[in-house]
């Protein structure tokens, strides 16, 4: 196994990158890792872009800013932002999980810049990463109940997909212990419908 | 909920914690009793954590700005409790003044002043090196590397500040603060001291103190001689020797495993800034080639190094840093913040080694890059805000004399850019808006003709904005000061303020009314709600035009606080695509590409509006707005 682990939760402001952070360092903590979360949440109310850095090791603390080309992994919650991560931190080694719900930027809205069309952004995606894996995160969330656990379909999947070194039992563990008493259903129903649409996805 | 792990957590316990909350459970295990802080980012979470403290053992306060806040700090400091103080690196200039005066005189019990810097203004409009100010005013700082550190040294730091008399300034960045960890948990204190005030007991300034500040500071350069906060990793010699803090330590220590040069170069961390451990440094350098330096914001270690290095007889070395321009980010050296890559660059550059980052060609990034638009940042959905200032921006078209606008510090500074609408011709610190609006009014008579008016937010009011109106009003000035009332402060996270009404602890408290105090320095008040917003439009538009100081108040509370509060929204908002024109309306698609809000997208398909429901707010102030009408606001049941 590749030691540090480094992985980046992206997306806008709102869509709980900072709880999905906490599950995944929890969980990785019980496996035995030094955990660092690096998060740049400041403006994270007004729109704009946030993203958490993880970074895993079994031999030593590792920095809050992932070094050029060394993120290993990316989950983003949002396309364009997901992209951004890749040029940003990636090679051709990394691997990404993706939720392809635009949100569109303000200056989009405002017609002064065009938001790509979603299939050639994915396929751009897909050109630059050893993997895409391309989860409706924000259509099964709804499907579950409540859009708002999008985020949580994301750490199933990511679990499924079988990127980290961390069983799926210890991620059910922290959700259960990090998620309040009133939406711990809601949550587990997100997070094994994400777990199973990865397991399920043809990776060709 | 790091918060929980920080004050409920048991000893012994691994939490992952964030920086803030790591300092805010070592000032709680160091017994500490009294936190108080004017909220910032990335300082905020440290006073929010303290503030869960049973009452019984910690009075936590929200105070109304950074200076009053280290005063009733202090006062606890003199009566022989511990304290801390914490605000933003922006803060410590309000505080300076009592800072500057009470460490003259000293204090008794431990006094840690926390300031959280924001190199590259992740949530600031400047990026400040607080070591500058505390060296300025003779005040030690410490600096943790890790969030485990962050706990240690908050501790530390008010053992030190017991030793020494004085005030001890720990200095965590962003980095730092909004990084987490795991954090192994320590006992409680068990001391209860009592608050003591003996008759007799004097805590004065004069400029013969002056002395016991300095001599101080040589107390402090004796303890940090040996203290466990400097430290080196890697090889005893080594030609090449990098003096870092802060996270730069990671970052130092990644950047020499990329390379391969695990026992080639020398770490030296230094965790006490200022004063500098001037023998433990100089051993360092002794047989030394070359020195890399990497810290935070500005050159200070790096200055203080080279002094040491001048005064003393060690033989030629070259010094990389960002005096040389060897530590440099995109931004160039001395702006931005540090990471790994940085450090990689130079390292390589004093090794005469080749690195190339493993990633795409220039070609592919550019390439695509070009394909991704910026995300800016907006208001949210519902925010009153957007509302206010759609209201000024028609009072200003309507009235037509160029309206100057004088903007001021909060959610609300995004009126200096699009999603504002671009209505700020001025933006500074808290406060400024007033002081500026009240002086540009007074050079008519030098032939400056364009009307003032300044926007500040219901925090800023209270912190800063007073002394501005009565300035104003003395000196007979003429401008318009909005007050953007969404009843928190809530760019930092919706800390409570004076016309709040509730205290750190949750409990409820008198509330001070901004329209009181108003009304109290004899300038008239109105009110409205920006949410009706032809009518406050009018109302601004009627009061340019009177004499003198007058405050607009307009009052809604902040979208994301009523979302919590109501849980579901009050109205549906939806298109009614019969009647929207689409590109033929005229408007030119007002509700998407001018008001600017994230609910109002464009239906490609049909080429006409539609409202995004998963990200609507349910305000309805757009329907207000629609010249078609075709946006419809519905009640609904809850």
């Amino acid at each position: 196994m590749k030691d540090p682990i480094n992985m980046v939760i992206t997306g806008v402001g709102g869509q709980g990158n900072i709880l999905v952070s906490e599950i995944l360092a929890k969980a990785a903590s019980v496996e035995g890792f030094r955990v660092t979360v690096g998060e740049s949440y400041g403006m994270s109310q007004r729109g704009g872009s946030v993203s958490s850095h993880i970074r895993l090791s079994r031999n030593c603390l590792y920095g809050p800013i992932i070094p050029a080309g060394h993120v290993d992994i990316i989950v983003g919650f949002e396309p364009v932002e997901a992209a951004r991560i890749a040029l940003e931190l990636g090679s051709p080694n990394v691997k990404i999980i993706v939720n392809p719900r635009p949100v569109f930027p303000v200056h989009v809205l405002m017609g002064k810049c065009e938001y790509p069309p979603i299939e050639d952004l994915l396929d751009k995606i897909k050109g630059i990463t050893a993997q895409t894996l391309i989860i409706e995160s924000t259509v099964l969330a709804a499907q579950v109940g409540d859009p708002v656990v999008q985020n949580i379909i994301m750490v199933g999947a990511l679990a499924g997909s079988g990127y980290m070194p961390i069983p799926r039992e210890t991620f059910e563990e922290i959700i259960t212990r990090v998620v309040p008493q009133k939406a711990l259903e809601l949550n587990q129903k997100a997070f094994k419908i994400g777990f199973e649409t990865a397991q399920n996805i043809n990776r060709s | 909920m790091g918060w929980k792990d920080a004050i409920e957590g048991k000893p012994g316990d691994l939490v992952l914690l964030n920086g803030n909350e790591a300092i805010a459970r070592g000032a709680y295990e160091a017994g500490v009793r009294y936190a108080s802080s004017y909220p910032g980012s990335p300082s905020s979470e440290i006073t929010e954590t303290l503030s869960r403290v049973p009452a019984s053992d910690l009075y936590a306060e929200w105070s109304v700005n950074e200076i009053v806040s280290l005063e009733g700090a202090t006062a606890a400091s003199f009566a022989g409790l511990r304290a801390m103080c914490t605000m933003k690196a922006d803060g410590l200039n309000v505080a300076f003044d009592f800072l500057t005066s009470m460490n003259l005189g000293g204090c008794k019990g431990g006094l840690v002043l926390t300031v959280a810097d924001d190199p590259q203004g992740h949530s600031s409009v400047k990026e400040y090196d607080s070591r500058y100010l505390a060296k300025s005013a003779m005040v030690p700082v410490l600096e943790p590397s890790t969030v485990k550190e962050a706990r240690e040294m908050a501790i530390k730091a008010f053992d030190i500040s017991e030793q020494i008399k004085g005030p001890v300034l720990l200095r965590s960045v962003t980095r730092v603060s909004h990084s987490r960890g795991l954090v192994r948990l320590g006992a409680l204190a068990q001391e209860r001291k009592k608050a003591e005030f003996p008759v007799g007991q004097r805590f004065l300034t004069k400029t013969l103190f002056h002395m016991k500040a300095r001599d101080r500071l040589i107390q402090a350069a004796i303890i940090f001689e040996e203290c466990k906060f400097n430290y080196t990793e890697g090889p005893d010699r080594a030609d090449t020797v990098i003096f870092c803090c802060g996270t730069s330590l990671l970052y130092a220590r990644e950047a020499i495993n990329i390379l391969g040069l695990q026992g080639k170069i020398k770490l030296v961390k230094i965790g006490t800034t200022f004063p500098l451990p001037e023998r433990f440094i100089l051993s360092n350098l002794q047989g030394v080639k070359n020195v890399i330096f990497a810290e935070e914001i500005r050159s200070f270690i790096e200055e203080g190094v080279m002094l040491i290095y001048a005064r003393h007889n060690i033989g030629n070395i070259r010094f990389y840093g960002k005096i040389s321009g060897d530590i440099s980010g995109v931004r160039g050296p001395f702006c931005g913040e540090m990471n790994p890559d940085i450090i990689i660059k130079a390292i390589a550059r004093v090794k005469r080694i080749q690195y190339e980052a493993p990633g795409y060609s220039p070609e592919t990034i550019v390439e695509f890059s070009t394909m991704l638009p910026p995300r800016e940042y907006a208001m949210c959905p519902g925010c009153p805000h957007r509302a206010s200032f759609w209201a000024v921006k028609t009072a200003i078209a309507v009235d037509s004399r160029d309206c100057i606008v004088a903007g001021d510090i909060g959610c609300y500074c995004l009126g200096a850019w699009d999603t504002g609408y671009n209505l700020f011709d001025s933006l500074h610190c808290m406060g400024a808006g007033p002081g500026i609006a009240s002086g540009l009014s007074k050079l008519e008579k030098f032939g400056l003709k364009r009307p003032t008016l300044t926007i500040v937010g219901d925090s800023t009011f209270y912190h800063a904005v007073i002394p501005g109106l009565i300035n104003g009003r003395y000196s007979g000035s003429d401008f318009l000061c909005i007050v953007l009332d969404n009843s928190v402060t809530a760019m930092t996270g919706h800390q409570p303020h004076p016309g709040s009404g509730i205290s750190n602890h949750g409990r409820s408290t008198t509330a001070i009314p901004i329209e009181e105090i108003v009304r109290g320095l004899g300038i008239p008040c109105a009110i409205t709600d920006p949410f009706e917003n032809d009518k406050t439009a009018e109302t601004i538009s009627s009061t340019l035009r009177e004499p003198g100081v007058k405050v607009l108040i307009l009052r809604r509370e902040c979208a994301l606080v009523a979302a919590r509060k109501h849980q579901h929204k009050k109205q549906r908002v939806y298109v009614d695509q019969s009647l929207c024109r689409g590109e033929s309306c005229g408007c030119g698609r007002f509700c998407t590409s001018v008001w600017g809000c994230p609910g109002n997208i464009w239906d490609p398909v049909a080429g006409k509006a539609v409202i995004d429901e998963a990200v609507c707010a349910g305000c309805g102030v757009c329907a207000t707005l629609c010249p078609a009408g075709a946006i419809i606001a519905e009640e609904v049941d809850k």
